[in-house]
């Protein structure tokens, strides 16, 4: 390791925290707000201190919107469970269709191997809006508009080449001979994939599940067209706070909080194994 | 008939954007039950190959492979009742070095005290018995290396592959195992295919030896053989410490026999008696020949060949005489030591009945007699 001079130190301690701040701030500052009436919000100039409300979480969580132009329905609670429904759902199948095509892709040379998985993975490149049209046409003749089914599928898009191409890498780095030495012993090939493949590439598999229930998470534009209330998640449910007697920005900030609180922990939990997978890696026969 | 027979195998590995290679070439090798066979050539010559075709993790492009009088070419590796030691250990990172060796007997449906008192056996005789709960990430590549070969040994199966299985080790680990590994194949009549690139392990543990070079089987046979009736150039050129000396000649018919040279000094005279129907047609047909001499065949002080010294190392037991003549470098090895210096001329006896004589495909027409 170099030494550094003082000043360095200091400037990259400026630097660092002038980024962190620049990044957090909007979080803190959500997190603030969602403790605001919206009174308390629109004041000018802002205050840091306020007196907090817990009235936004009791709005969302009772289903109760009050605003000057009358009370008002709302369905967070259930956009919030939509979203998980939607997005482990997406990420279980997932997992299912991947992890064995990521071992076929991993371990067997193809004709058009290469060609499949690249196809797989442009659909992440490819704007959605491209394949919505279409698609919106399609699932009103099968009858996949606004199930949770249709959507699922849709999210395929999303979670699928994800989950392909992260997981191919974690079989590629274990050496085949390992599953080799299993298979001699008297063991099938499907009982290698099971017991050593997988298992070895678990921490792999894990962060590649994780990293794509964020992105299905997060993900607006797919449901925003083929899901009506009752199925829309919370990106989309978000829209409600929008109303016809003004913005409800306190319920807005709190509706944020609680969606991005369980992608927050589980981008946590996935960075431990993401590092976890790395240095399998390392130690690879 | 052979415990194990392989006919006519091809290997072409073909993958998408590069030219096809053809790993290995209609190969033909019976091996016994019992027999320990040592596959030895240069690096990249199919070695591993043909070993992961008689496992199963490759197909054989043409051919067949026969154990036990079963074909098994077709069938998925568990079924083939084959163990081996790869080359780069493969061991199974989660498990302890006593969980792996254990997992291998995992089929053979053995009691519980049973797999331990195995593995604790089989871990002793290759000196891993300290290490057996540790993880393989923390063991060095010579410890993995030992696990792997024990994980093979370990297991009840009609053939053992070894894949270079002591080339981490060092040279006295390395002797003491081999003395160990050969008596433990004999006592229980394991018949084993090891590859190596090393000569002197070969020949220290395997009954026969298969020169392999370019996916092309040189020669099968015994140690003793390959060093006296090499099959060709390659043979000739590849055993053998220090190796063969190599000069072309002229010849010429010499009433019923040939005369052989290399200029002036270096000409000798073959009867025609010592060789067969072939060698003497080729003999008359080709006007140019390789001749190889063993070292240790080469009389060093008097003789007809005058040989200008370029080295002389004593090596503790044996002198290595290196000098020039008629162009070409001739080692002579004998057991005493000379006072020869680096520029001059000493003589050097070949006696012709010493003389290998390679037809022009590089085949042996004419082996040395042998004393
Ligand atoms: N999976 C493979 N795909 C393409 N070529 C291969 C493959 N495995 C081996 N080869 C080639 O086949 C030849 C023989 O390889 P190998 O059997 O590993 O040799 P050895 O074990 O004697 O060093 C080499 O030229 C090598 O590059
Ligand atoms: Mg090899």
């Amino acid at each position: 390791m170099e030494h550094e001079s003082l000043a360095g130190r200091i400037f990259r301690g400026a630097a660092l925290t002038l980024i962190l701040v620049f990044f957090m701030f909007p979080i803190v500052w959500i997190l603030l707000m969602s403790f605001q009436t919206n009174e308390q919000i629109l004041r000018i100039p802002p205050r840091i201190l306020f007196e907090p409300t817990l009235a936004n979480y009791e709005a969302l969580i009772s289903g109760q919107l009050r605003t000057a132009a009358g009370n008002l329905e709302i369905t967070f609670m259930r956009n919030l469970w939509n979203s998980f429904v939607l997005s482990s759902g997406a990420v279980v199948l997932a997992l299912l269709l991947g992890v064995p095509a990521a071992y076929a892709f991993a371990r067997f040379k193809f004709r058009l191997g290469e060609t499949i998985a690249f196809t797989l993975l442009s659909f992440r490149f490819a704007p959605p809006l491209l394949v919505l049209l279409p698609l919106s046409l399609y699932y009103q003749e099968l009858g996949l508009n606004d199930t949770y089914v249709g959507i699922v599928w849709v999210y395929q898009l999303i979670a699928l080449p994800l989950i392909l191409w992260i997981v191919r890498g974690y079989f590629e780095d274990i050496s085949p001979d390992i599953e080799h030495a299993y298979r001699l012993a008297g063991h099938s090939w499907s009982e290698a994939f099971t017991r050593i493949a997988v298992p070895l590439a678990g921490p792999g598999i894990a962060a590649a599940g994780l990293l794509s229930f964020i992105f299905c998470w997060n993900n607006f534009i797919f449901a925003l067209i083929l899901a009506s209330a009752d199925k829309q998640p919370v990106t989309v449910g978000a829209l409600a706070f929008v109303t016809a007697s003004g913005i409800q920005y306190g319920q807005i900030a709190a509706a944020i909080v609680l969606s991005v609180t369980p992608t927050l922990l589980l981008a946590l939990y996935a960075q431990r194994y993401l590092v976890e997978g790395l240095s399998l890696g390392a130690v690879k026969g | 008939m052979g415990m194990l027979e392989l006919r006519s195998i091809d290997k072409v590995y073909r993958s998408r954007g590069r030219p096809a290679v053809h790993a290995v070439r209609s190969l033909d090798m019976a091996v016994e039950k019992g027999e320990i066979v040592a596959l030895l050539g240069s690096s990249g010559c199919g070695k591993t190959s043909t070993l992961r075709m008689i496992a199963g993790f490759e197909s054989v492009t043409a051919g067949s492979i026969a154990l036990r009088g079963r074909r098994i070419d077709e069938l998925p590796p568990a079924r083939r009742k084959v163990a081996m030691a790869f080359e780069g250990y493969s061991l199974y990172p989660p498990l302890t070095v006593r969980e792996n060796i254990a997992f291998a007997l995992k089929s053979q449906q053995l009691s519980r005290s049973e797999v331990s008192r195995r593995v604790e056996a089989i871990a002793r005789l290759v000196e891993i018995d300290d290490i057996l709960e540790s993880y393989p990430r923390v063991i060095s590549g010579g410890q993995q290396q030992r696990v792997s070969l024990a994980r093979a040994l370990v297991r009840d199966a009609d053939l053992y592959l070894l894949d270079e299985p002591m080339g981490q080790l060092e040279p006295q680990l390395r002797a003491v195992l081999r003395g160990r590994i050969k008596s433990l194949l004999a006592e229980r009549e394991m018949t084993a295919i090891f590859v190596t690139h090393d000569q002197t392990e070969a020949s220290a543990l395997a009954d026969r030896i298969v020169v392999m070079e370019d996916g092309v089987l040189q020669q099968f046979a015994s140690e003793k053989e390959l060093k006296e009736r090499p099959a060709n150039l390659f043979v000739a050129s590849f055993i053998g410490e220090p190796p063969m000396n190599l000069l072309e000649m002229e010849v010429k018919q010499a009433g019923s026999g040939f005369r052989l040279s290399a200029g002036p000094d270096v000409a000798f005279d073959i009867s025609g008696d010592g060789l067969d129907q072939a060698a003497r047609g080729v003999l008359a047909a080709v006007p140019r020949v390789q001749v190889g001499i063993r070292p240790q065949r080469i009389g060093v002080g008097e003789g007809a060949v005058r040989v200008r010294i370029g080295s002389n190392q004593w090596l503790g037991d044996q002198s290595h005489i290196a000098g020039e003549c008629a162009g070409y470098l001739l080692i002579a090895v004998i057991p005493n030591r000379i006072a020869a210096r680096p520029g001059d001329v000493v003589q050097f006896a070949i006696a012709p009945r010493h003389l290998n004589i390679f037809g022009p495909d590089g085949v042996c027409i004419r082996h040395a007699e042998v004393s």
